[in-house]
């Protein structure tokens, strides 16, 4: 009875961690997020960059006068507002997975290298992320791309320099915690390589936390693509942006709030739905906070 | 290891790390695309004019050169001329810093007043009232100070008429001033001119909110959590032994002990909030060092970002510095060690 209890176990995890309510959530939303930015072109029901000076600021479907045909209202030039919000969730996905698998691949490495190589080193890495980390980040970024131009290269590039530390620092940590275990200990005494330690024996250990952490930076990059739209320094103003919308309407909010409301909104279920399911998977993988 | 032995050491490796920040700075600078000078030239200006201006800002030197002269001028108190503002670094960050301190101090009041208050309810009643607090510190705390400010500006324009609040500048510039420092709410205050302080927090609280509501998520949840394992200590059973009420064990004895814990995390939260504050002004028109920021990138101002740049940095030091100097002095284990 025991046995089968035990065996049957890891499959009931695997099913209790995907009907949690926070992972529920956050997949469905990331899902729709993801459709859209793939099927942009099909989705959208105008070309998000076509103009038509007659018709705009048109409000969105609940207001009076509003047209069915641009259901979320127009802008400025008259380009039709869902459709401008669908393809610039292509812009959002791109950079969250590109610039948040990246950043997460150079601050595991270099944090392994500290954690476990430990000496000189553990010292060089951490003082250059002490010096790093004095910088404001969102300065940094936006210095980074008025240094290497703009487009999403560049902003994905911005995100990883800039953000690298986030993952070395807690990689850091983790691995002195895992090194000091017998587990450790035994492989070593077995003779395992140093490499084969690290790689086979403590790497596994920290995927449940990668994974949380790589969800949440996936959050922080879709935040600091809308800033340096924001800022202006982002994608060119032809291809749509969340956060280029933002300022478009930061500037109109007076006249047409929807405009900025809307970008905006599209934003902080993003963000919300990122951090629900990086939360949900922390408190499945964790084993701390499991019990 | 002791505190004060720790702390003077941490002192020392300010000024190394200073240095390392600002040849980061610099290095990163002098490969920025976008020539200063032809920003502030008119078009058609003549070669030899642009060739004039580069050597008055010293800009034809090799990039050592150039370090050498900057970081030999620092020590005394020269950072260079703006090139975009045409003034003395020093003099605009001297003036900005003060705006960008008061909403700090501000946005930090806010978090430690609202978090605290959630923290001490949320441990005080448990139950249906501490679940609506952690789900609401839960949405809070996933939302970055950027997004804060985009909704706070929202809000203020579709309540515009019910509650009115500017979402732009510091202060009304058809009020008259009455001040000799740049810390205009403080000075005010200790004036007595409270119609200037009330228009100066209507436009502060707005940007301080939206520093300050990640922050304060921060605090409810870890403070929350430190009262309620403290809650469970033996001291606890004996006050409430002797008939203590539970808001006074909360507020008399486990406040305390639950605190290390808290000031820690919030000194750590308090860099992001000050490397926050860049965009919010932005957003806001804050004129604070932020702001000058934005505008001192876009214009490729060298100077006055590398000025800026050293300015958060030392920030960032001082706040780590207290940080530890308070955390030193609330732990007692610490203190004897």
């Amino acid at each position: 009875m025991a046995e089968l209890a035990a065996a049957s176990r890891p499959r009931r995890r695997t099913a209790a961690l995907l009907l949690a309510p926070r992972v529920m959530f956050g997949s469905v939303v990331l899902a729709a997020l993801a459709a859209c930015a793939v099927a942009a072109p099909w989705l959208a029901p105008h070309d998000p960059l076509a103009q038509d000076l007659l018709y705009y600021f048109l409000p969105p479907f609940w207001s009076e006068g509003a047209d069915p045909l641009h259901p979320l209202g127009t802008d400025s030039l008259g380009r039709d507002i869902l459709s401008r919000l669908i393809h610039g969730a292509r812009a959002a996905t791109i950079v969250a997975v590109v610039a948040a698998s990246l950043a997460c691949l150079l601050g595991t490495a270099l944090g392994l290298a500290a954690g476990f190589l430990g000496g000189r080193v553990d010292m060089a890495i951490s003082r250059l992320v002490d010096i790093w980390m004095a910088f404001p980040p969102v300065l940094l970024s936006v210095v980074l791309v008025a240094v290497i131009g703009t487009g999403l290269a560049a902003v994905v590039v911005a995100i990883v320099i800039v953000d690298w530390t986030r993952f070395c620092r807690v990689v850091r940590a983790e691995v002195m915690v895992q090194r000091a275990q017998d587990y450790v200990a035994a492989a070593r005494t077995l003779g395992l390589s140093r490499f084969r330690i690290l790689a086979g024996e403590i790497l596994p250990n920290l995927v449940p936390l990668l994974i949380v952490l790589l969800t949440l930076e996936m959050g922080i990059a879709v935040v600091v693509e809308a800033i340096l739209s924001f800022v202006g320094l982002s994608v060119s103003t032809d291809a749509p942006t969340w956060g280029g919308m933002i300022a478009e309407g930061r500037t109109n909010v007076n006249q047409a709030w929807w405009l900025m409301a809307l970008p905006t909104a599209c934003i902080v279920v993003t963000v919300i739905a990122l951090n629900m399911l990086g939360d949900g998977l922390r408190r499945a993988l964790d084993p701390v906070l499991r019990r | 290891m002791s505190p004060l032995r720790y702390l003077l050491t941490r002192l020392a490796l300010a000024p190394p790390t200073l240095l390392g920040v600002a040849i980061i700075a610099f290095v990163v600078l002098r490969v920025v695309p976008g020539d200063p000078i032809a920003m502030m030239t008119p078009p058609g200006a003549i070669e030899a004019d642009v060739a004039r201006l580069r050597a008055l800002y010293g800009l034809d030197r090799d990039i050592l050169t150039q370090f050498a002269i900057w970081i030999g001028a620092v020590p005394q108190g020269d950072f260079g001329t703006s090139i975009s503002l045409r003034a003395d670094v020093l003099g605009l960050v001297a003036h900005a810093l003060p705006a960008t301190i008061e909403l700090c101090l501000m946005a930090i009041l806010i978090a430690i007043l609202a978090g605290g208050s959630l923290a001490v309810l949320g441990a005080w009643r448990r139950g249906a009232v501490e679940a609506a607090i952690d789900a609401a510190i839960a949405v809070v705390q996933a939302i970055p100070d950027f997004l804060w400010a985009l909704i706070l500006v929202l809000a203020a324009v579709l309540l515009a008429g019910t509650v009115d609040l500017p979402i732009s500048m510091r202060v009304d510039p058809r009020l008259e001033l009455d001040n000799a420092t740049r810390f205009l709410l403080a000075e005010h205050l200790l004036r007595g001119r409270f119609d200037v302080v009330a228009d100066l927090l209507a436009h502060i609280v707005l940007p301080a909110a939206a520093l300050a509501l990640p922050l304060t998520a921060v605090i409810a949840r870890v403070l929350k959590a430190s009262l309620v394992e403290a809650m469970a200590q033996d001291y606890v059973l004996m006050a409430r032994v002797k008939g203590h009420s539970r808001a006074a064990i909360i507020l008399g004895h486990a406040l305390r002990n639950a605190l290390v814990p808290t000031v820690t995390l919030t000194g750590v939260q308090f860099t992001f909030l000050v490397g926050g504050t860049v965009l919010v002004e932005k957003i806001f028109s804050y004129p604070g060092i932020g702001w000058l920021a934005i505008d001192a990138v876009i214009n490729r101002d060298l100077p006055l970002i590398q000025g800026l740049v050293l300015t958060f940095a030392a920030l960032f030091i001082l706040v780590n510095l207290l940080v530890d100097l308070s955390y030193a002095l609330l732990n007692p284990r610490l203190r004897h060690g």
